[in-house]
């Protein structure tokens, strides 16, 4: 591997090694210096000194450690500097001998620990969602400031900004690197797992732009669903996730057209769903609890087990809705098992419930809502008010892909 | 994200006395489980001999097999993994830490293809 390797070979192999270990460089450091930003920076060090010795020494055996090493030594150095710096200050005449040692390069199970904590530091409830997000991406899933701002559509200056601004809250807040214990843990936990479900979803139905799927946004979060699921093996709602993330990736290959255009549940061609996510599903499944990312994961285990739209268990996904309901109460919820409804009992007992829910201020501007109502008039054969619903939901969607697919619907309502 | 087969190739007859030792069997499982850790690994396994295996062949309009060993081919596939990665250069990356947990009297390949998305 090292023999033979050109300048160019070895900065690509630099760049390589660095993004595949710079989460744990970063993690590690942080646990030294208490600080994620300072962290990120002392991690870049490292990347350029590699890329400043290698191409001469040649690529060490163990890249990953060499980095690590490199960068702790750093971060050493720079915590000795500021404590000596401190205590010049205070005029205090201890010698730096006294020190207490710096912590030292750790076990595997060290360097886990201290993963898991960078994504609790990453997700704290003390940054506003998008920071989380942007932070996550970056320190965890090692995507640029640039890459991030492409997948979600916003200014590269933005993102930036929000990462900048994300660091220093978390400084000024004082947040404590470590993954809590007790009462706090479940909601620390829930913001972690909201912060990977928000990002799979930017990606799997893109709320703006002209592409509905981005998959590579998928990817990432499903990755850090697997790196939790790994980290956390004793938790039901991180193989919940992982499960339910797991089954809407393996169905990603069938969800648009040659042309981009979106193509529903019922008319996907279901042999290039990918059996081996499906199958990863299945085994996160079996370590999920019911919790609400549990419950939707047993959901999407309903489709993905079912050969055929035709052989798809209604009944129960209905009653899997119910229960996901009497846990966390949402009219998309409610809608969702409506759909369900409709198809174990009938577009009549279905359009009650979703009748019920045109009052609802939530779904207000919610393209499914109208969407769902076209479809279950137009199967009841009320053609004419079909075609109205589908066109107020052509008027919600913003994506592009949705916005035709809703008025190619109006157009053929009643007219098959 | 793409995902990557790698096939893991060796030359049956040239395999080291005894298999894999107990430090490169221990090696290897620390590998495997960073691998997963990381959120890379989404499948690996390893093939029996292929003096266990069969080719069944489709030629001419007519089905014919052949049992193993298949002794005409100096190197066969031992292995594989299926990894999700962010590109090429990561799948090689961990291919090639797969290599080097192996001791130097072993003589082994990996070789790293894309998997060809949505067919």
């Amino acid at each position: 591997m090292t023999a033979g390797r050109t300048t160019a070979g070895t900065a690509e192999a630099v760049e390589t090694v660095f993004r595949i270990e710079s989460a744990r460089i970063i993690a590690g450091v942080t646990r030294v210096v208490r600080d994620v930003g300072i962290a990120e920076e002392i991690a870049q060090d490292a990347l350029v000194a590699a890329l400043e010795r290698w191409p001469e020494s040649g690529v060490p055996d163990n890249p990953g450690a060499w980095l690590m090493a490199t960068a702790k030594h750093r971060a050493i150095d720079l915590v000795r500097r500021k404590e000596t710096y401190a205590r010049k200050l205070a005029e205090v005449g201890r010698t730096l001998e006294d020190a207490p040692p710096p912590p030292e390069p750790a076990g595997p199970e060290d360097i886990d620990d201290d993963l898991l904590r960078l994504i609790f530091t990453a997700c704290h409830p003390v940054l506003a969602a998008p920071a989380r997000i942007a932070l996550t991406l970056r320190l965890l899933g090692g995507l640029t400031t640039s890459e991030i701002a492409r997948a979600f559509l916003v200014p590269e200056a933005t993102v930036a900004q929000r990462i900048v601004r994300a660091r220093r809250a978390l400084a000024k807040a004082q947040v404590p690197f470590e993954v809590p214990y007790g009462s706090d843990r479940a909601d620390r936990l829930s913001s972690v797992l909201e912060v990977i479900y928000l990002v799979f979803n930017e990606g799997y139905s893109a709320t703006a732009g002209d592409d509905l799927v981005r998959p590579a946004l998928c990817e990432d979060a499903l990755r850090l669903a697997r790196v939790l699921a790994n980290l956390m093996p004793g938790e039901p709602e991180v193989h919940g996730l992982a499960a339910l993330l797991e089954f809407q990736a393996s169905r990603i290959p069938a969800r648009t057209g040659p042309d981009g255009e979106p193509v529903l549940l019922a008319d996907q061609n279901r042999a290039r769903w990918n059996r081996m996510l499906i199958r990863r599903g299945v085994d996160a499944l079996h370590r999920a609890g019911r919790g609400p990312y549990s419950l939707q994961a047993a959901i999407a285990a309903c489709h993905a087990m079912a050969a055929r739209y035709e052989d798809t268990d209604w009944a129960a996904i209905a009653a899997l809705y119910d229960q996901l309901l009497a846990l966390c109460p949402s009219p998309v919820v409610e809608l969702n098992r409506a759909v369900a409804v409709s198809m174990s009992e009938g577009p009549a007992a279905a359009l009650k419930l979703v009748d019920a829910l045109t009052g609802e201020p939530a779904l207000k501007s919610y393209h499914l809502l109208p969407s769902v109502r076209g479809e279950l008039l137009d199967r009841l054969g009320r053609a004419a008010e079909a075609r109205e619903e589908f066109e107020r939901a052509a008027a919600l969607a913003h994506n592009v892909r949705e916005r035709e697919l809703l008025l190619g619907k109006a157009a053929r309502a009643g007219s098959g | 994200m793409p995902r990557f087969l790698t096939l893991i190739r060796i030359d049956e007859k040239n395999v080291p006395e005894g298999g894999p030792s107990p430090e490169l069997q221990k090696r290897m499982g620390e590998l495997l489980e960073e691998i997963t850790k990381a959120g890379v690994m989404l499948d690996n396994g390893g093939l029996a001999a292929t003096s266990e295996g069969t080719r069944v062949t489709w030629s001419g309009g007519k089905l014919s097999s052949t049992d193993g060993p298949f002794t005409e081919t100096k190197e066969v596939v031992g292995g594989y993994s299926i990894v999700q990665a962010k590109d090429k250069a990561e799948a090689l990356e961990w291919a090639s830490r797969f290599l080097r947990v192996h001791e130097d009297h072993w003589t082994v390949t990996a070789e790293v293809r894309e998997i060809i998305e949505g067919c």
